[in-house]
């Protein structure tokens, strides 16, 4: 037992050495290295045939889209969504929670817009002529739903405040009936 | 309550004067101060990643299995991405059976795309920080981290954003489909097969950790089991808005809107107009035994009833014979039916259609190949567009219910839908049911 537990030992020993020396010299553990390798290995692989075309535009389009995302569409939403909570939470911020009523559903129609933009807008004149069914029906669509998901909102924001003032009017002049 | 004095304006100023220093530093987004939502933390992104490690792996394999489906290792015809070396490892040859498989793995691998959208923005937003984080490396080893979230975050971007474009025939990515899409989702997969191994520990960690329900009732990021060091959380969080079940309802309720608006392409009837926004939901195109679903039309791809009116001939070749059959030879041939879907690549689908017309092993047996019917290479009429040629593997041929269909639903063929034959083959890709026939090759790709 002795005599193994001794060889297990020496084995272990130079691996230790070789894992405190990649964490000093790479910042990770050896296997985070070996992970990224391998990965980058197949990356480069797939990559070279995704560039082999036309290099330069597959390139724009693929850093691109990272950088439309992070630099221009979250800085948009993120402000509209600023701008909403500013107008409609109250410049203290004493009705947050009445931004939910214009969060969701504006969130829900721009969400179907960024996906079926080019539908919607009609960026697609080869649809009809491909498919034969009429294009011009999803604008008409997005507008409807969109139109749909305010007015729930409206008649949802409507029965929550009527409800409220209903129990707040029965517990009459009950004190401590705000929220939690 | 006792009334406070209001700071005289002096004091303010001299206030927010003092703070001016800190406030400029915030304003950068690499000031851990800037980032003010009280829901970003290591719970919220572990929940969005977790549904991401699940919902990207079945379209990374449905996509596989999109790419099989086409048999590109049988014939150059059906192989758009020729330099694909080693990523064909795993090739097969696509089976009849059962005759729905592909309906089943490319409305799959179209619509759960769709719905992952808003998990995607979810999950990019709740790491967003960390993508202005200073120092730009903190070692080698944090330097090629970083590396690879530029090929997991542009990978992903790019391959849904290809996937969404080319399902409404928007075709402005900068070449055709097949490769940047085959080619986007093995870079995507490459970083991403990392990012999970990496991460998983601590999404496990931190999911494990329990408290669901707590953690859905407030709103802030910090919890015991948040690792500060991560940088999700923000240290000065805002007043809450939403609490963190609110958010991710939001997400979910967008996956659900985009669901509920885009599965019933892949079925006839009432489900299809409930999809208002798949390029292939709503109604019908015409009316009658051929009213169902078109991928290209007879007009759009220059076939006119110039050459497939009396003077069309089906050319079916062998080994050293050439036979040139009218369309009355063919239906002089026995007739057999076969109910089959039409499934396209863009993920919609009809429901089975009665299809009629000439076994293609029959028609195998008339070139010369008697017993063991041979893969064939089909030819189309049409002028334009992919697939105007396409071959078909053995299996495929002989499948009793592989026919040229003239007719569907008790009616001859419509313009639209191949007249005046057209080949339907049990679970193959819809381009590989080519319209408008025009010659078979027997045995020669």
């Amino acid at each position: 037992m002795k005599r193994v537990h001794a060889s297990t030992k020496q084995v272990t020993a130079p691996l230790k050495r070789v894992t405190a020396l990649v964490r000093r010299w790479y910042g990770e553990g050896p296997l985070h290295l070996l992970l990224l390798l391998a990965s980058f290995a197949l990356a480069l692989y797939a990559g070279v045939r995704l560039l082999a075309d036309d290099w330069v535009m597959v390139a724009v389009w693929f850093v691109g889209a990272a950088l439309l995302h992070d630099l221009v569409l979250v800085p948009v939403y993120a402000a509209a969504d600023r701008a909403v909570t500013a107008l409609v939470g109250g410049r203290d911020g004493g009705r947050r929670e009445r931004t939910m009523y214009v969060r969701v559903p504006a969130a829900l129609s721009l969400l179907l817009l960024l996906v079926w933009y080019p539908l919607i807008t009609r960026q697609v004149p080869r649809y009809e002529r491909s498919t034969a069914l009429p294009a011009d029906v999803f604008l008409t669509r997005w507008l409807l739903v969109t139109a749909a998901l305010f007015a729930g909102s409206a008649l949802w924001f409507a029965v929550r405040a009527w409800s409220a003032a209903r129990s707040a009017s029965r517990s009459g002049r009950e004190e401590g009936a705000g929220r939690g | 309550m006792r009334d406070v004095p209001p700071p005289s304006r002096r004091t303010r100023l001299r206030t927010s004067l003092r703070a001016a220093p800190t406030r400029l530093k915030d304003r950068s987004p690499s000031a851990p101060g800037f980032w003010r939502s009280p829901l970003r933390g290591t719970w919220f992104t572990a929940v969005l990643g977790t549904v991401l490690l699940f919902g990207m792996t079945l379209l990374f394999v449905t996509g596989l299995l999109s790419y099989a489906a086409y048999n590109p290792d049988l014939a150059p015809v059906n192989d758009k991405t020729p330099d694909k070396g080693l990523l064909g490892f795993y090739l097969f040859s696509w089976p009849t059976d059962p005759h729905w498989l592909y309906r089943l793995t490319q409305g799959l691998h179209v619509t759960v795309g769709i719905t992952l959208i808003p998990v995607l923005l979810a999950k990019l937003w709740s790491v967003l920080p960390k993508l202005f984080a200073l120092p730009p490396a903190r070692s080698l080893g944090h330097a090629l981290e970083r590396l690879s979230l530029l090929l997991l975050v542009g990978g992903a971007l790019f391959v849904f954003a290809t996937g969404v474009l080319n399902v409404q025939l928007e075709y402005v990515f900068p070449g055709s489909f097949y490769p940047l899409h085959f080619y986007g989702a093995w870079v995507f997969f490459a970083a991403f097969v990392a990012h999970a191994a990496l991460k998983l520990p601590q999404t496990v960690r931190v999911l494990r950790a329990g408290g669901l329900r707590e953690r859905l009732r407030t709103h802030e990021g910090h919890g015991p089991d948040d690792e500060g060091e991560d940088g999700l959380a923000a240290p000065r969080p805002a007043e809450p808005t939403v609490s963190r079940r609110g958010a991710l309802g939001l997400v979910g309720g967008g996956s659900l809107l985009l669901f509920a608006t885009t599965a019933g392409q892949s079925f006839d009837g009432w489900p299809r107009a409930t999809a208002l926004f798949a390029p292939h939901g709503g109604a019908e195109p015409g009316r009658g035994p051929g009213a169902f679903q078109v991928n290209k039309t007879a007009r759009s791809v220059g076939v006119g009833p110039d050459r497939t009116g009396e003077s069309w001939r089906l050319v079916v070749a062998g080994p050293g014979r050439t036979l040139r059959l009218t369309r009355a030879d063919l239906l002089g041939l026995a007739q057999h039916t076969a109910d089959l879907p039409i499934a396209c690549v863009e993920g919609w689908s009809t429901s089975d259609q009665a299809w009629s017309g000439v076994r293609l092993r029959d028609l195998a047996a008339l070139a010369g190949y008697e017993d063991d019917a041979p893969a064939v290479l089909v030819e189309s009429l049409q002028l334009r567009g992919s697939f105007r040629k396409a071959a078909l593997r053995d299996n495929q041929v002989r499948d009793p219910r592989s026919l040229l269909a003239l007719r569907v639903n008790g009616a001859d063929l419509t313009p639209d839908h191949g007249y005046p034959a057209r080949v339907i083959v049990p679970a193959a890709p819809g381009v590989l049911n080519t319209k408008w026939v025009s010659r078979l090759t027997f045995g020669e790709l």
